[in-house]
């Protein structure tokens, strides 16, 4: 499996963690893991979305500390 | 000791001037020398080409001498660099000369690829170079009516481009007296209508009250030119009579075939705007892969923190201050109105009503850039 990318968005006001997703994941793989580390709470509802939207695997949220760990597979 | 700076944009000429003048004992000395090379002898003022591309100003109106522009300390050559040896802390230009650095800050921007998208360079109106403006404008002239589609590919350069452009065709196509001949449709790649949630809650309100139709989660995937449609990543897909597409960016090719960072975009580091692993290199402007706003703001508050840092450097042996994540952007809101977004990695913006005021001192900066990249605003 290839390594997992991590987006460190953490402080993107603009263009924001999932543009910065959407940027990532277009030089990715097919089955690669990417994981956006992002300080806004919104990206745990709009990156789901856009995953869902999309056609992407969301495989989790998580938060630590004030920072949200979207992880994400491409699949397509 | 060598500083070389590589590249002459925004970032590259705000960096230089303002080394030179703290420098200026060390470079007159010979203690220091500063080095820049560009890809051109001319500087262009990027933000004018959403201008041209209405026929609001003139393309000769972008440009000076990019010598003019610098302090007379500053050896300037155009003669870019083709090949990067971090390793031997040199660089090997078009020319086929070496130039050993001591110091570097890599400042050579972005450039859109259209390329990227299937049918988007043959199908879409652009205006990010001179010429696609131009020809863009021209395009514009000779449409009488239809639907117009804005798309936005990611990453791009300028953030609130999509917005300006869309609200700057809303008032051409009504100078014109043709805007109810015209549905103009804007489509934007996240949930809604901006990346800053601010921005987005002022502007949607706003298209519809000028009945500017809007999609969002859409991400160009192709363009049917023969058919004029346009699809998306997400599985839809809409018509256009003219397409205007702000193309996704990649970063400069010599950085990319360099194996400097993927996409052309240079993984640095967020405060103190070294290149991640290297600590004589540094990287301003659109070249980084920092999560920021891609614009000439950006570049220059990163050139004057790094600015402050290297003089610093040379100076007492240590950087002084971290760059904050800075970034200010004006927002033309139509042909008249403006207003502004400030932000940085710790505060959103909080933008006010557009204003005749702001409109007003966003077109005396369009002036007030010269000064401002001479390092004297």
């Amino acid at each position: 499996m290839a390594e997992k990318k991590v987006i460190d968005a953490r402080g993107s006001f603009c263009p924001g963690p999932l543009m910065e997703l959407i940027a990532a994941i277009k030089s990715a793989q097919v089955g690669d893991e990417l994981e956006v580390l992002s300080t806004d709470q919104g990206s745990a509802k709009d990156i789901p979305e856009w995953l869902n939207k999309v056609g992407h695997e969301h495989l989790g949220t998580t938060e630590t500390g004030g920072v949200w760990h979207v992880n994400v597979r491409k699949k397509k | 000791m060598n500083i070389l700076i590589v590249g002459g944009g925004m970032g590259g000429t705000i960096l230089a001037n303002n080394l030179a003048r703290r420098l200026n004992p060390e470079l007159k000395s010979g203690k220091v020398r500063i080095i820049m090379l560009s890809a051109s002898e001319r500087h262009m003022y990027q933000p004018g080409l959403l201008y041209v591309a209405v026929g609001k100003m003139m393309p000769d109106e972008m440009y000076r001498d990019q010598r003019s522009l610098l302090e007379p300390t500053i050896e300037f050559s155009v003669d870019p660099v083709e090949q990067f040896n971090l390793d031997q802390n040199s660089v090997k230009t078009k020319s086929g000369a070496t130039i050993k650095y001591d110091i570097m800050a890599i400042a050579t921007g972005s450039r859109m690829a259209p390329e990227t998208i299937p049918g988007l360079a043959e199908g879409a109106e652009t205006f990010y170079t001179e010429d696609t403006a131009v020809k863009m404008f021209k395009t514009l002239q000779g449409f009488q009516g239809g639907k117009v589609v804005i798309t936005v590919g990611v990453p791009h350069k300028c953030p609130m481009a999509p917005l300006e452009i869309t609200f700057m065709l809303n008032d051409y196509f009504k100078e014109r007296g043709i805007r109810d001949k015209v549905q103009l449709h804007y489509t934007y790649p996240i949930g809604r209508v901006h990346s800053l949630e601010n921005v987005a809650k002022w502007a949607a309100p706003e298209f519809d009250r000028l009945g500017i139709t809007y999609e969002t989660l859409f991400n160009m995937k192709e363009v049917d030119v023969a058919n004029k449609v346009l699809r998306s990543e997400e599985g839809t897909d809409t018509k256009y009579d003219l397409l205007i597409a702000i193309p996704a960016h990649r970063g400069m090719e010599v950085i990319e075939k360099g194996g400097l960072g993927q996409n052309g975009w240079i993984p640095t580091n967020r405060t103190r705007l070294n290149m991640e692993g290297r600590n004589n290199v540094y990287v301003l402007g659109d070249t980084t892969n920092i999560p920021i706003s891609k614009a000439g703001s950006t570049a220059h508050f990163e050139a004057e923190a790094l600015g402050e840092n290297i003089a610093a450097i040379v100076k007492v042996g240590t950087p002084v201050r971290d760059y904050d994540g800075k970034v200010f952007c004006f927002i033309q809101a139509g042909k008249d109105k403006a207003t502004y977004a400030s932000f940085n990695y710790s505060n959103p913006p909080d933008p006010k009503a557009p204003s005749r005021a702001i409109h007003w001192f966003k077109l005396a900066y369009n002036k007030l850039y010269w000064s401002s990249a001479r390092g004297l605003l």
